[in-house]
């Protein structure tokens, strides 16, 4: 508990950074940047676990390690797009996001 | 002073994010990208979660950041400059995050949350260690097991799938 | 009475024939189908025989013949009072039908073994008459007005299949057409009739409606349309399907078309049976016309004297001697309807009703076989038309003798039956209307001459030279002449007056001499005059004709009633009422279903294209989704 910082700043700046990187997944052409905007989404969820567990739940760690294991995961997650993506790279020569559409009708 | 340092912090998140995803050189973007991030490990110091702070400090900002910058060079010519996006995409995405904003802050700021009244547990490494290994109550031994198959099956996958082909015709 | 459940037997046995002769015939020998539909016509025959044995000539009562009902089924339920029953009635007018109707399919069934002989589809022939006879017993039979209609179609229906027997000429299949077509047209007014005379007395059953002394049609009285009385219209629409059964005037054009089908058929349906369906439903319905709707029954008589002078005077000029014999049936069938129209009900005065069925009877078997014999002539002379036939008399002798029986008979020359039946219709008419008595005088000599004008141009005549030299038909086509030639000369002395009659009692009768003579008179003068004019070959024929000119030429063509007929069809029919409704039904029923089908499939397209492979849209939709749905949970339903 921070004096003076009540909670819902925090989750207001979690919420904001939430949507940019949404924004950004959506708009970016190139595979790498929509890449790093899911790596924003993945933040803001770990400061929002954290200051959920720092201001309601004191006593207890469940935030702190549930922050933990998202971390965890992202980094393998980030590793296997970058194979997928040097993969892509590969095959077509550059990775703008629009030459990836096979699947579909 | 915990107020500015908040206020800081916050300000460099945002601001670099918004850049980031706007940035037409993507160098610039990762760079950005990896503000976000030591700005987020401050915040984490501020709340007094140092092992959570250092985790993010090493694996995202050391790790993954770095990941994403060695794949740029692999893939890209440094100078490259990306162009805009086109209206449609542009139109998508504002909207949807606007419309998202406004709709869960109206959510979140009208719900009051108590604060938790118990005392501060003080959080260090002796406390995290014996958590994380134990099987009794609060105990997570078993998503530590999970996560080290997941990273050991990710470890498979990346390399399985960026391994160049042999080629089938190979002079001898 | 002794249970006369066996009749269902005689009706069931030509439908079994039906089934077996079409499904199996193609696996048999030709010959092993035309047997087996004559034995089982030859059984249904049999037990005919017996019905009316034991029915007529059986104990009864005094009050007259009892209407029995050995056997009726509820067939269709629809609400408590609309049951559709199918049964078999016999009275005495059924029983007699059933005698001719299976009299005149076995002799049809025996002469068709000779006649057809060869002929590609034999045994979808004998199907074919298995069929007809089983829809014509059904209709005679009927036990309500519903169950005759079913009948009636299939009657309509079998004849068509017959008539059209030769399929591949196109003149037999358009007389098909024109035969079910024409006649379907007066089933309209027919149903229509029925739905009318159901919905004023809530029956379908004959029992019911013809029962003396009913009640039923007591609220009839007070209903009327348009001025005329609603059982007088309900009457006069089932006259009018009547008329097109049995081609009264207007509805005869398809009748002389229908001589396109194979001889045997003509004879059995086209002289016997299905065209005394009309005059039969007449009869039937009798009680109810002479009581409810006496307008109507003028409006019968009329119609049968004004056709059966209509038809005599076409007969004259005619050449295919099929034709004439149609032409023929034509004015007989407007005897009967006429004999019908003057009747009045019960005792002496149901004269009229007595003489048509008796002459029904008659007319039947004559006519049956100068049709039969034209089927032998024209299967020695391979012709139909009297201009190549002459002098045949010499080498078709079995032929030539039955065919003067008929001719005599049809004549009304005492002592064969014609005489009989054509006389009781007479005194009728006189005493009822003297004009149409006049008319059917006239009729008669008619009759007389261009029956005999038929006979002596075929068998006496010029001696014509034939490519190949006749032969006398096999046995097969000689017994059944033989047999109905006995049958001419005999039933006119069958006792009609004690056996049916409009009220089901016997009436005494006598021969009155101051119509019989006269009548007799007249038909030899006729026979006269045909012996001067053509016995010998001779030029004055030819030049009468030309003297009457553009009679003559009017009349050879029947009036140009089949060409008004084509005209009003073609030019207006099809122009005004059937090309728009084509053309509507093609461009805007069919295009507003193409229509819905295109629009489905744009559609769909367009939804298609929200599958682009965009990975971005995908996301968008994704988080989209979830924000409308979070909306409408958190702000919308709470």
């Amino acid at each position: 508990m921070i004096q003076g910082i009540p909670l819902e700043h925090f989750l207001v700046v979690s919420t904001i950074m939430f949507f940019i990187g949404v924004c950004g997944f959506i708009i970016r052409r190139n595979l790498i940047t929509m890449l790093m905007a899911i790596e924003l989404i993945l933040n803001s969820v770990n400061i929002n676990f954290v200051v959920f567990n720092r201001y309601l739940y004191p006593d207890q760690l469940q935030g702190q390690f549930f922050s933990l294991f998202i971390v965890g995961i992202a980094a393998a997650e980030a590793s296997v797009a970058i194979a997928l993506i040097i993969n892509i790279y590969r095959n077509m020569k550059n990775i703008e996001v629009e030459n990836v559409n096979e699947m579909k009708f | 002073m915990n107020v500015f340092m908040f206020y800081m912090f916050s300000g460099i998140i945002l601001i670099c994010s918004l850049l980031s995803i706007t940035t037409r050189r993507i160098l610039r973007a990762a760079v950005y990208l990896l503000c976000v991030l030591l700005a987020t490990a401050g915040l984490y110091f501020m709340l007094n979660y140092q092992f959570m702070a250092a985790v993010q400090l090493t694996l995202y900002a050391g790790g993954i950041v770095v990941l994403i910058i060695f794949s740029i060079l692999l893939t890209h010519h440094i100078t490259h400059r990306f162009k805009h996006p086109d209206i449609t995409k542009l139109l998508m995405g504002i909207g949807s995050a606007v419309v998202g904003i406004g709709l869960v802050l109206t959510t979140i700021l009208s719900h009051s949350f108590h604060a938790g009244t118990t005392p501060e547990l003080p959080v260090d490494m002796t406390v995290i260690g014996n958590q994380l290994l134990s099987t009794g109550k609060n105990g997570y031994v078993l998503p530590f097991e999970l996560i080290s198959i997941l990273l050991l099956a990710a470890m498979i996958a990346a390399i399985v799938i960026a391994k160049k082909e042999k080629n089938k015709n190979s002079e001898i | 009475m002794t249970g006369y459940t066996y009749t269902v037997f005689i009706i069931l046995i030509p439908l079994v024939m039906f089934l077996v002769i079409g499904l199996l015939g193609m696996k048999w020998k030709p010959i092993v189908s035309g047997i087996l539909g004559t034995i089982g016509m030859g059984i249904s025959w049999t037990l005919s025989l017996i019905t009316a044995g034991s029915y007529f000539f059986g104990v009864h009562g005094t009050e007259g013949f009892q209407t029995i009902i050995p056997f009726e089924i509820k067939w269709l339920q629809f609400t408590e009072t609309l049951i559709i029953k199918m049964g078999i009635l016999l009275d005495p007018i059924s029983v007699m039908m059933l005698v001719v109707v299976t009299t005149i399919s076995f002799m049809v069934h025996i002469y068709s073994l000779g006649y057809m002989k060869g002929e590609g589809g034999f045994a979808r022939f004998y199907a074919f008459l298995s069929l007809f006879t089983f829809a014509m017993l059904g209709l005679v039979i009927a036990t309500n007005i519903f169950q005759m209609y079913i009948f009636w179609e299939l009657v309509g229906v079998s004849s068509f299949l017959l008539i059209g027997f030769y399929y591949q000429k196109p003149s037999a299949v358009a007389a098909a057409k024109k035969a079910f077509i024409v006649t379907r047209f007066a089933d309209l007014g027919f149903l229509i009739g029925i739905l009318i005379l159901s919905f004023v007395t809530g029956t379908f059953d004959f029992a019911k409606l013809t029962q003396p002394g009913t009640t039923i049609f007591a609220s009839a009285a007070s209903m009327s349309f348009m001025g005329i009385s609603a059982m007088t219209w309900a009457m006069t629409l089932m006259f009018i399907g009547g008329a097109g059964k049995s081609a009264m005037f207007p509805l005869h054009i398809w009748l002389p078309d229908a001589m396109e089908g194979p001889t045997p058929v003509s004879a059995l349906i086209h002289a016997a049976t299905m065209v005394v369906a009309g005059v039969f439903l007449v009869a039937r319905m009798f009680p109810v016309i002479h009581f409810q709707a006496p307008a109507t029954q003028e409006l019968i008589a009329y119609v049968g004297g004004f056709t059966s002078l209509f038809a005599a005077v076409i007969a004259i000029t005619q050449y295919d001697i099929k034709r004439i014999l149609a032409f023929s049936t034509l004015s007989q069938l407007g005897y009967m309807m006429l004999s019908l129209g003057v009747s009045g009900y019960g005792g002496e005065e149901g004269l009229g009703y007595m003489a048509s069925m008796f002459h029904l009877f008659t007319h039947a078997m004559f006519k049956a076989l100068l049709f039969l014999g034209a089927g032998s002539i024209i299967h020695a002379v391979h012709s139909n038309l009297m201009q190549d036939m002459g002098g045949l008399r010499k080498y078709l002798p079995i032929t030539h003798i039955t065919f003067l029986i008929a001719c005599l008979a049809i004549s009304g020359i005492p002592p064969f039956a014609g005489f009989f039946s054509k006389d009781e219709i007479l005194v009728a008419a006189l005493e009822h209307n003297k004009l149409l008595f006049a008319v059917e005088y006239i009729v008669a000599g008619l009759t007389a001459f261009y029956m005999f004008r038929l006979y002596f141009g075929v068998f006496w005549g010029k001696d014509q030279h034939y490519h190949h030299t006749p032969h006398e038909s096999p046995m097969t086509m000689a017994i059944p002449l033989m047999f109905l030639a006995f049958m001419s000369i005999i039933s006119g002395f069958l006792p009609f007056h004690n056996l049916i009659t409009s009220d089901k009692m016997g009436f005494e009768t006598h021969t009155d001499l101051m119509v019989a003579i006269p009548s007799v008179l007249i038909g030899v003068v006729g026979i006269a005059m045909a012996w001067i004019l053509y016995k010998k070959e001779s030029v004055v024929p030819a030049k009468l004709a030309k003297s009457w000119g553009i009679l003559y030429t009017a009349t050879y063509n029947k009036f140009y009633f089949d060409e008004f007929y084509l005209f009003v069809t073609r030019k207006i029919i099809f122009n005004y009422i059937s090309r728009p409704i084509a053309w509507f039904d093609r461009h805007i029923i069919d295009a507003f279903m193409v229509g819905i089908g295109l629009t489905t499939e744009k559609i769909s397209y367009q939804i298609k294209g929200m599958q682009s492979g965009q990975l971005q849209h995908y996301a968008f939709a994704f988080v989209a989704g979830t924000l409308a749905l979070a909306l409408s949970m958190i702000y919308l339903l709470m």
